[in-house]
């Protein structure tokens, strides 16, 4: 292991989200060894995988990168970036690599970009598919062959090791695919000898920037020092600092085990891991182990079209309607069932706010439940209709607000319509509807080169010119 | 004869994704002693957690304590999985209500 000590600055939890100036420069100041981060998640749901957008907005990403990049040629260090674009696929990729090629000639930067690609080609996916060597994920449906032919965007979370290689190759830009997010952190420090066990603990909590603080943020800088057998977290904001249980209650963050927390290759086991509080709102982590998985399993992450979304909101005031609302959208949707007429195919979904809306069939305060509550006086209506088509999912839908809008339920006395619309038009197009259809593990063979050279590149760019 | 609220001895209770076909809910104890009487009776458990949530034992991944920060953490099955049609909560971040209404007696 090393002796010498190594500094990694994350500026923010999902590039894009931003951070404060001054933190950011607090953290220069302490002279990083590298800035990295990561910049996506599947968090914000499967359209922005399938549809190849991006859930973080342009100019936030561009005023994040420029920080960063600036800040990485003038202190001669590398910039890492992950999960480019959100979702990691081709389509984020070549976005975020515009930005950098549009700040890179604004800046006149030059520098050496590695660009590593995780699109899994599907024919690999389907050869592993027939040889039983997929395996879902916990309540994961196994794979199909025909959700993997529908799949617009498939990638894998790739591990530290390509990064590593282009690291070793003198990339001071490392432009990332769909990445494990503690990789961006510990690449660079494994690459110079440090324990992988730690630098990924470290990464693990520096990808989500100061979240792991106190109070937490999203939109702010963490620091972190390793050196020999431990690593030290520092917040860089006077507002913040990392405590023991701070830096400890993160490992339980979005994972369903806090002492093994899977990734590509193996699993870092927390066990036998301690947080010291240091003085000035430091904590230091020692103990992290990782173990190795053999054959190395990668989570592939695919999603796919299921149709189009069409929707209205309106509201009830009625106490009667109130007092029966599962039985009359029920009727309601049974009625719309029986009419045809280009109306039947899709799905009709109501979500009632009020009554089940956020919390759906879990809600346990739901009418006919044996904790239910009382009634509200009025309740929020999205009816939603999914269809195979845009125009299909209109017509759904409009149906379907028409027929509640007058359904004549039992008791009623409020004749001329059953709900109050705030907007009209009263219907919004929601367009393409996608969902997952990929979140299972493959074996691979050889982590620093899968998913295999098809778009790995090196960019030259001189004063802001691209070579 | 005492009663124990959660909402009074946890200082965060939460729901989260753990990708998107698990909800992971984490509750943080205010401090080790508290932490201590919850774990050692067992007080949040599997059987718990399927019965507030109306899902069978078997949509219920596990209970794990975890010292390091006073916490207790369940996972269970995404009913519907995060952002197919008939989600209601893409993120899974506010689950967590059912359990500000715990309270034990002893």
């Amino acid at each position: 292991m090393p002796s010498t000590e190594m500094r990694v600055l994350s500026p923010t939890a999902i590039l894009g989200y931003g951070f404060p100036e001054a933190s950011f420069k607090a953290g220069i100041d302490r002279k990083p060894h590298v800035i990295a981060v990561d910049a996506g998640s599947t968090d914000p749901g499967p359209y922005y995988l399938g549809s190849g957008k991006s859930f973080t907005n342009r100019a936030f990403v561009k005023r994040d990168l420029r920080y960063m990049l600036t800040a990485g040629r003038a202190l001669k260090i590398p910039v890492i970036v992950g999960s480019a674009g959100g979702s990691g696929a081709a389509p984020h990729l070549a976005w975020c690599q515009e930005i950098i090629e549009e700040i890179a000639r604004e800046e006149g930067l030059s520098f050496r970009m590695a660009v590593i690609p995780s699109d899994v080609p599907k024919e690999l996916v389907r050869a592993a598919l027939r040889s039983g060597g997929i395996e879902p994920l916990s309540f994961v449906p196994p794979l199909t062959e025909a959700a993997l032919d529908a799949t617009t965007h498939l990638v894998a979370q790739i591990g530290h090791e390509p990064i590593v290689e282009a690291l070793r190759d003198g990339a001071d830009v490392v432009l990332v695919g769909r990445c494990y997010d503690p990789a961006n952190f510990s690449a660079f420090p494994i690459l110079h000898g440090h324990d992988e066990a730690l630098a990924t603990h470290m990464g693990k909590i520096l990808e989500c920037g100061a979240i792991a603080s106190t109070p937490g943020s999203g939109a702010d800088c963490a620091f972190a020092t390793l050196s020999g057998d431990a690593f030290r977290l520092e917040a860089l904001n006077p507002a913040r600092r990392f405590t023991k249980e701070s830096a400890a209650a993160h490992t339980l963050y979005e994972k369903s085990d806090p002492y093994h927390l899977p990734g590509p290759g193996g699993a870092l086991d927390l066990t036998h891991c301690s947080f010291t509080e240091l003085p000035g709102g430091a904590v230091e982590v020692r103990g992290s182990r990782h173990v190795p998985t053999v054959p190395y399993n990668v989570k592939l992450e695919g999603a796919r079209p299921v149709g189009f979304r069409t929707i209205s909101v309106a509201g009830t005031r009625d106490p009667i309607m109130i007092a029966s609302i599962g039985e009359i959208l029920e009727a309601v949707r049974n009625q719309v069932g029986s009419m045809g007429g280009g109306a039947t195919r899709g799905s009709i979904h109501f979500h009632v706010y009020g009554k089940d809306g956020v919390m759906g069939g879990i809600e346990p305060k739901a009418p006919g439940k044996p904790g239910a509550a009382a009634l509200p006086y009025e309740l929020g209506i999205i009816m939603e209709a999914v269809a195979p088509t845009k125009d299909e999912a209109d017509t759904l839908l409009g149906v379907t607000r028409s027929t509640l809008l007058h359904y004549g339920y039992p008791g009623r006395v409020s004749t001329a319509g059953n709900l109050a619309f705030p907007f009209s038009p009263s219907d919004a197009s929601m367009g393409e509807v996608y969902e997952f259809s990929l979140y299972h593990l493959m074996a691979i063979d050889d982590p620093r080169l899968f998913p295999g050279p098809e778009g790995r590149r090196t960019v030259r760019f001189s004063k802001g010119i691209k070579e | 004869m005492s009663t124990i609220r959660l909402v009074d001895v946890a200082r965060v209770v939460r729901s989260k994704n753990s990708g998107p076909y698990e909800l992971t809910l984490d509750i943080l104890f205010k401090d080790r002693t508290i932490y201590e009487h919850f774990r050692d009776r067992a007080l949040v458990n599997a059987e718990l957690i399927a019965k507030l949530y109306g899902v069978s034992a078997a949509d219920i991944l596990g209970v794990v304590w975890f010292e390091p920060a006073n916490a207790v953490k369940a996972t269970l099955r995404r009913l519907v999985p995060s952002g197919a049609p008939g989600d209601t909560d893409i993120y899974g971040a506010q689950q967590h209500g059912p359990l500000l209404d715990l309270e034990w007696t002893q």
